[in-house]
Parts: C-alpha cells; sequence; structure tokens
C-alpha cells in the first residue's frame, strides 16, 4: 500500500446520475461476474448437462443389443440424453441461493442497499440478470448435449433428429426448467438469508418433499405429487405427454412456485432490517 | 445536514437509540462519541435506512435517506460492519456500487489511486487488512461525491500515517462545505478532528456542544485552594470577568480562568496563607467518561434497574 500523507483534492463529478433499474442490473452485472462462485456454478451446470449425457448415451448405447424386449421399448432416445439436466438444476439452484445469500453472509447486502435504499431493483436485477445468464448458457448447452448425444446414440440406430415430436420443446423447456430452478433457489435464498439454510430449503422442497409424499395414503399422494415443484416442472421433460399436468402447464405452475418465492423476498426485503 | 427527530430504535425488549433528537450541520466536522453500544452505529444505520425507526425520523438534506434520486451522492456512509463481499476485487466491488448511479469508471481508479490501494485493487477484498479494509470502506464512501459524508469508527485498524490521512480528509472534506458526521468511542481522538461534537450514551443523547466548549468544560483548569483566609483570598481573585471563585466549603475554594501560580502570586501580595493550591487536572477521556458515568447514574436513578443501580453505587 503506497503512502498518501497528505489528502489530494477529491476528484469532483460533474452531473451525478440517479439510480436506474437498467443501471442497477448493470451493477449486478458486474456483481454477478466477479465472483468465483458463480465462475464455478455455471461451469459445472454446463458440464453436468453436456457430459453427463455423453455418459449416459454412451452407457446406454453400449447396454442396447443386450436390453429386454420390454427395456426397448420403455427406452426413449430423448430421456437418457436429459440425465445430465437432474444435475444441472443443482448447481443452478445453489447459485441462485448463493446470489442473495452470499450478500448476507459478507456484510455486501448493507453497501448495495445503501446505493440503491429502495432495496426492491436490486432483487428484480438479480433475478433478471441471473434468469437470462442461466438461459443464454443453458440453451445452447442443452442444444449441445442433444446433438452430442444423439451421435453417440447413432451408433446403434437408435438416435433421434431434432424435427422428431416432442424434440424441440424439450430441449427448449429443459433450459426454461433449469432457469426457473435457479430463480426459485435465488427467492428462497432472499427469503432465508442465511447459505445453509437456503440451500437446504431448496434440496428440501425440490428432492426431499417428492419421496417423503409416499407415506400418504396413495390417492392423496398420486393427487398431490404432480403438483410438487419438481414434478410439475419436470412435465415439461416428458417425452410421452398426457399425465396430470400438460408440460407447458407444468412448467408454468413450476415458475409460479419460483415466482412467489420471490414475491415473499421482496415483500420481506422491504420490511426486515438489514 | 442530518436531521434526527426524537429517534428510537427498539431490538426486541433492548432499547439501542432512545428518543434521540440532533441536527448535524454542514462545513464542520462532527463527532459522534459515545461507549461502545452506546447506538451509535444503529443510529448511522437508521440514517441510511439499513434499520427501520421504531419511532421518529432522521432526514438527510431534507428527505429520507431512501427517497433521494441518487442516494450515493447525498450520503457517502463507511459502516463500521465490513460491507464488501470478500470474493470480490477491491476493483469490482467500486464499480459494482458505481454503476448504480451511472458512475464513469474513471471516477473508481481515481479513488482508488486516492485511498492507496492502486496496488491491490484487483486482489479479493477478504485478502486485505483491516486498515485496507477502511481504506476500500472509505473510497465507497466517497464514490458518489458526497454532500453528507459518514463515518462510523474510521480510524480502527488505521496506523499513524492512515490516522493522520483521515484527519486531513475530514477537515478538507468539511472545508469544502459538506457535511461530515463520524463516529468514535475515543475523546480525544474527536478532539483533534471535531468541531462539533454529539454525545450518546445507552441510546440518549448526553451533550450536544462544540469541541472547544466541551474541551474547556472539561479541563476547566480548576484549581483547588485551602486556606485559613479563603473568603479574603476569593474577594481579591474575583476582579476579572472570566475568573470564577466558589467555595466548596469553608476554607476550600475552587477556583477557574486562573492558573496555580497566579492564584499563589495574588495570595503571596495580599498575605494570604495558603495551606493548598492543587490544579485539578482532568484529562479529556474522563470528562468523557464522567459524562457517560452520569448517564448510567441517571438511568440508576429512575429505580427500574436495581443491577444497574448496584454498578453506579460501587
Amino acid at each position: 500500500m503506497s503512502s498518501v500523507a497528505n489528502v489530494e483534492p477529491l476528484p469532483r463529478t460533474p452531473g451525478l446520475g440517479r439510480v436506474t433499474q437498467a443501471r442497477v442490473a448493470a451493477s449486478e452485472w458486474t456483481k454477478l461476474w466477479s465472483v468465483r462462485s458463480t465462475r464455478w456454478s455455471l461451469f459445472s451446470a454446463i458440464f453436468f448437462t453436456i457430459g453427463v449425457a455423453a455418459l449416459a448415451c454412451a452407457v446406454v448405447s453400449h447396454h442396447y443389443p443386450r436390453m429386454s424386449p420390454h427395456d426397448k421399448a420403455d427406452f426413449h432416445p430423448l430421456e437418457v440424453n436429459l440425465a445430465g439436466v437432474q444435475l444441472a438444476q443443482l448447481a443452478l439452484g445453489v447459485l441462485g441461493v448463493l446470489i442473495m445469500t452470499a450478500e448476507y453472509s459478507t456484510g455486501m447486502i448493507r453497501a448495495s442497499f445503501t446505493a440503491v435504499p429502495k432495496r426492491l431493483p436490486v432483487l428484480w436485477a438479480k433475478a433478471v440478470v441471473f434468469g437470462f445468464v442461466t438461459f443464454a448458457l443453458m440453451l445452447p448447452a442443452v442444444f449441445i448435449a442433444f446433438f452430442v448425444g444423439q451421435a453417440i446414440l447413432a451408433g446403434h440406430n437408435i438416435d433421434i433428429g431434432l424435427t422428431a415430436p416432442h424434440v424441440i420443446r424439450v430441449l427448449v423447456g429443459a433450459a426454461l426448467y433449469l432457469t426457473v430452478a435457479g430463480l426459485f433457489g435465488l427467492g428462497l435464498g432472499a427469503i432465508v438469508r442465511n447459505t445453509a439454510g437456503g440451500i437446504a430449503s431448496f434440496a428440501a422442497i425440490m428432492f426431499v418433499l417428492p419421496p417423503l409424499m409416499n407415506v400418504l395414503p396413495t390417492s392423496w399422494n398420486d393427487a398431490a405429487s404432480p403438483y410438487l415443484p419438481l414434478q410439475a416442472g419436470q412435465a415439461i421433460l416428458s417425452t410421452t405427454p398426457g399425465g396430470h399436468l400438460s408440460p407447458w402447464v407444468g412448467l408454468a405452475l413450476f415458475a409460479g412456485y419460483a415466482a412467489i418465492a420471490i414475491a415473499v423476498a421482496a415483500v420481506l426485503l422491504v420490511r426486515r432490517d438489514t | 445536514m442530518i436531521e434526527a427527530h426524537n429517534l428510537t430504535k427498539d431490538y426486541g425488549k433492548k432499547r439501542a437509540v432512545d428518543e434521540l433528537s440532533f441536527v448535524v450541520e454542514p462545513g464542520i466536522v462532527t463527532g459522534f462519541l459515545g461507549p461502545n453500544g452506546s447506538g451509535k452505529s444503529t443510529t448511522m444505520r437508521l440514517i441510511l435506512g439499513l434499520d427501520a425507526p421504531t419511532a421518529g425520523t432522521v432526514t438527510v438534506n431534507g428527505k429520507r435517506y431512501r427517497d433521494h434520486q441518487a442516494p450515493l451522492h447525498e450520503v457517502g456512509a463507511l459502516l463500521e460492519a465490513r460491507s464488501v463481499h470478500t470474493g470480490r476485487s477491491a476493483y469490482n466491488h467500486l464499480l459494482a456500487l458505481a454503476q448504480t448511479h451511472g458512475i464513469p469508471r474513471r471516477r473508481v481508479n481515481e479513488l482508488i489511486d486516492m485511498v492507496g490501494l492502486h496496488d491491490v485493487a484487483k486482489k479479493r477484498a477478504g485478502t486485505f487488512s483491516l486498515g485496507m479494509g477502511q481504506r476500500l470502506g472509505i473510497a465507497a464512501a466517497l464514490l458518489g461525491d458526497p454532500q453528507t459524508v459518514m463515518l462510523d469508527e474510521p480510524v480502527n485498524g488505521l496506523d499513524p500515517e492512515g490516522i493522520h490521512w483521515i484527519r486531513n480528509l475530514l477537515r478538507g472534506l468539511a472545508a469544502e462545505g459538506r457535511t461530515v458526521f463520524v463516529s468514535s468511542h475515543l475523546m480525544s481522538e474527536m478532539a483533534l478532528t471535531a468541531d462539533h461534537l454529539i454525545v450518546v450514551g445507552r441510546g440518549r443523547l448526553i451533550a450536544n456542544t462544540s469541541v472547544d466548549d466541551f474541551v474547556r468544560h472539561a479541563s476547566g483548569n480548576v484549581v483547588r485552594v485551602r486556606s485559613p483566609q479563603a473568603e479574603e483570598l476569593r474577594d481579591q481573585l474575583v476582579g476579572s470577568a472570566d475568573v470564577t471563585v466558589t467555595i466548596v466549603e469553608p476554607g476550600l475554594l475552587e477556583v477557574s480562568g486562573l492558573s496555580a501560580p497566579q492564584i499563589g502570586e495574588t495570595a503571596a501580595r495580599h498575605g494570604v496563607v495558603l495551606h493548598e493550591l492543587m490544579p485539578q487536572q482532568v484529562s479529556l477521556e474522563e470528562a468523557f467518561m464522567d459524562l457517560t458515568r452520569d448517564d448510567v447514574e441517571f438511568k440508576a436513578g429512575s429505580g427500574s434497574e436495581p443491577v444497574a443501580a448496584t454498578e453506579a453505587a460501587a
């Protein structure tokens, strides 16, 4: 650190600007890319989406000649291709949580809310920037995973093309699903304000709640389960539509859960002391 | 300008700030003085709207902080608690704050140079020493070229050179006509930096005075004189306007406005016998502690807290 014994005149800034939503979004863009956790989480999500898909397709492709006729009938080349999405959603959910909770654990939130004391623009900007980045990265990742996976499956002529029924909807839907999962994490993080609690609540709602439903009577379980966030959201990934919820209704319901989480967070954000 | 009216903040059952009213004027350095836990940091958080007051109001430059269009232009604040993401570089931290107001990158670089963080600007803030962290916080506070600068314990963790730098900085900012509000728990530091003092204890306003008055009142150059001819001596001493003489008890005077040698010489000139001639040295720190101790006793006197009453009696 150099010595600054004498104070130089403070550089003056002519015509200082006011806070706008677009400026807060630019600030959140800088914040997002200037910490390691973002780069690692996004890299993991892309790696899982493509790498696990390739791996799963290779394994299935290898076993296909020895599979039973029943299994062969059940097999859908797109489903095995989406194996990585299941892991990617965890990475993105955790990142969503961290984007909020890291501000609280480090104290950065005080600086953020001092610069933007109306607070809500910070939440909106985080959601928009993170949602945009996630979708912009996961959409190509999902398509690359598709082409890589189908190229592997093509070895046994069990691949499908982009123009086959449902394929485009499932691929675009997968990118949207991952985006919503990340935003759901962000909303939960903003409510809980604590990293461990945020990740735990995301994992509990997404992954623990569904098997827990099995303790309910079967009729209740069957009636309620399709409306849980995970099942509702994954309707968009279905290659055999006709379940409880149609693909887009399911995704819309999942998005609704995320929207509710963010709305609750918004109310709390304005009311709570920082 | 900061104006607080009956500002009150409760955390659960604990009252952190208790009906605090004060005005912080532009053009001078105002010290915000009080022992640890007296509500200084809470008051600053209330000013910034980070916490909502239980009662009362506080405005900055005529409006609530959150109602300003460009808050960083109104108030630049350094909070006592660290407010930086440890994984982000100093440069990116300042840039992200600057972008909320459309402040150009050039200004970020200028401030990094000004606070002396040029060589470490690309390093993660988590690796910074306490002093470097303070400098980063001060850079953030000055980012918006604010009309009001509010710093919570800014000299914490700074080396003597850094403390000197802060003093000059605060004086310079005030000389430019800005409102400068600085908290400290060290009276000696405030005596060197501040023009005006707002003293709090247990969340209450204890004193709102100029530093000169406080110092004069505190050190007071009081001299105790014991003499069998006390009344005769008093009549000789009270000649000039600045001198006050109090008879503490028969044969014992307290004289302010005259030094011990002056009193001794006057006594000799008039043939008055002196048994004792003792200058009463009261340091600023002691005067400050007296003030805050009075507050504790006052609270104990209200009879609501027997524990506090025992402490006060001890």
